[in-house]
């Protein structure tokens, strides 16, 4: 998958689960103000990037530091890459 | 002590989506009861139940509200929207610290299920969710009405089995009363699934005239054979009588009084005299005597041993001569933990729309109901002063007076 495959995916899996516009998210756009969601929805949308992605996450500190789509973005392709690297 | 005005109505049940196909139904003597063919393949002894087919939860909420809310709760949110747009409540008349949210439910099944059934697919705890934990708790209903409300007041879920409704209602009047609350959203809600009635299908109380579901639900007909299990959500706005005067409300009724008693006897067989302790004192706390009720609104459940029951402490505290006596579940099913709220929006619909409901499928009494005037035919009068019956599991009872005044 190319970085710009894995921003669509990660996208479009979080606007189906959240009912999100696809318009509204840019890498800027902050998931709790911006988005409105919360930390309950953290635990939801763990679930849903392991189902898009067909990867555990056990990150969980990281997980936590995640601000906007675009921090998102840089760990799923992270970890997608650490996973085609053998890591 | 304040007056307590009913102000606003709203129910989603088997027998339609709101008041105006409600009342229809009523009116007309028409079943909501249905064959569901899955409880046949799965053993069931019974496949009857209430059947809602009408209602569509994603019109009502988008999805990360109803990530927390089981079906019966999206279902008490439609019809507490309905009430407070009849009450004419607008939110930020009830985003206070005197308005509060009280809920007869006592199960919420599917969710618990659901959550063992993905610890044991999944492996891990992480992936069960963040929206069971809040389905799953038999105070679902309220916690979710409170936060998408946003009422400040009284919020918790009341559990008293079949009677859990009516407690609810009596509960949230009670409150009013005391000068504790203003104004309450109050009712009953209960699932409709194969899950939740299992066990209970097991106990052989359910109706097996599967060949004839309307007429399966018989209460007081002496060839009954058994309940047929329903639900959905029913809804009251009570308010402080003065204050919904002084606001302009239309007022549809008022809730006169709530008493309540238990049996101290058996968990499923109801005693001889409990519900007719809580009659009597239901009737004191509204100072009338029984000749001032015109139409009692009976829990009757259509299984022989509780409406024997029944029927013997109706005979106890109206004596030979009782008012019309009509058990709606002939047409809605026992509507459980619900059915004790739902009750009293059933009244309320029938003095609005002037008359009053038979109590379908009674064609032979027994020896206990032929004391009683059970209504065989819908009334063109609406009742007036009414009392609403409901009986639980361990026996607790719930009776509410009502007056219409037309």
């Amino acid at each position: 998958m190319t970085d710009q495959e894995i921003i669509e995916l990660v996208n479009s899996s979080l606007a189906e689960e959240f009912e999100l516009e696809l318009a509204d998210m840019t890498a800027e756009t902050t998931i709790y103000d911006d988005l409105g969601l919360d930390s309950l929805d953290t635990v939801d949308m763990v679930i849903v990037l392991e189902g898009a992605f067909s990867f555990k996450i056990r990150e969980e500190e990281a997980i936590r530091e995640i601000r906007t789509l675009g921090d998102i973005h840089a760990f799923v392709i992270g970890k997608k890459r650490q996973l085609e690297a053998g890591l | 002590m304040h007056r307590v005005a009913i102000t606003g109505i709203g129910i989603i049940s088997c027998l339609g989506r709101d008041i105006d196909q409600v009342g229809a139904a009523l009116r007309e003597g028409r079943s909501g009861i249905v064959v569901d063919p899955e409880r046949v393949t799965l053993g069931f002894r019974s496949p009857l139940t209430g059947g809602i087919s009408d209602f569509d939860p994603t019109k009502e909420l988008g999805r990360k509200q109803r990530k927390t809310m089981p079906d019966f709760a999206v279902q008490a949110y439609a019809a507490a929207r309905d009430a407070l747009t009849m009450a004419r409540l607008e939110d930020e008349q009830i985003q206070n610290d005197e308005t509060g949210i009280i809920i007869g439910c006592d199960s919420s099944c599917i969710a618990a299920i659901e959550q063992v059934d993905l610890l044991k697919a999944k492996g891990e705890t992480k992936s069960i969710g963040s929206g069971l934990v809040f389905r799953s708790m038999t105070s679902s209903v309220t916690m979710n009405l409170n936060t998408l409300l946003k009422t400040r007041g009284a919020c918790w879920s009341l559990s008293s089995a079949c009677s859990s409704g009516g407690h609810a209602v009596g509960q949230a009047a009670d409150l009013i009363a005391l000068g504790k609350q203003e104004r309450i959203v109050c009712g009953g809600a209960q699932e409709i699934n194969w899950q939740s009635m299992c066990s209970f299908d097991g106990l052989g109380a359910f109706s097996l005239r599967i060949d004839a579901p309307s007429a399966a639900s018989r209460p007081f007909d002496v060839d009954r054979d058994g309940l047929v299990p329903s639900g959905g959500a029913a809804v009251l706005i009570l308010e402080r009588y003065d204050l919904a005067q002084k606001r302009g409300a239309a007022i549809l009724g008022e809730v006169l009084s709530y008493a309540f008693s238990s049996d101290g006897e058996s968990i499923s067989v109801p005693s001889s005299d409990g519900l007719g302790r809580a009659m009597k004192k239901s009737l004191q706390a509204a100072r009338l005597q029984p000749s001032d009720i015109d139409y009692i609104c009976a829990h009757a459940t259509s299984t022989p041993a509780g409406d024997a029951a029944e029927a013997q402490n109706i005979t106890s505290v109206f004596g030979p001569s009782t008012p019309g006596v009509s058990s709606l579940k002939s047409m809605t099913g026992h509507e459980l933990w619900m059915s004790g709220a739902s009750q009293v929006v059933y009244s309320t619909i029938m003095a609005r729309q002037g008359f009053t409901a038979a109590n379908a499928n009674f064609e032979r009494p027994d020896e206990h109901s032929a004391k009683l005037n059970i209504l065989t035919e819908t009334l063109s009068q609406p009742p007036r002063t009414v009392l609403c019956n409901s009986a639980g599991f361990g026996g607790t009872n719930a009776c509410l007076v009502l007056r219409f005044d037309q």
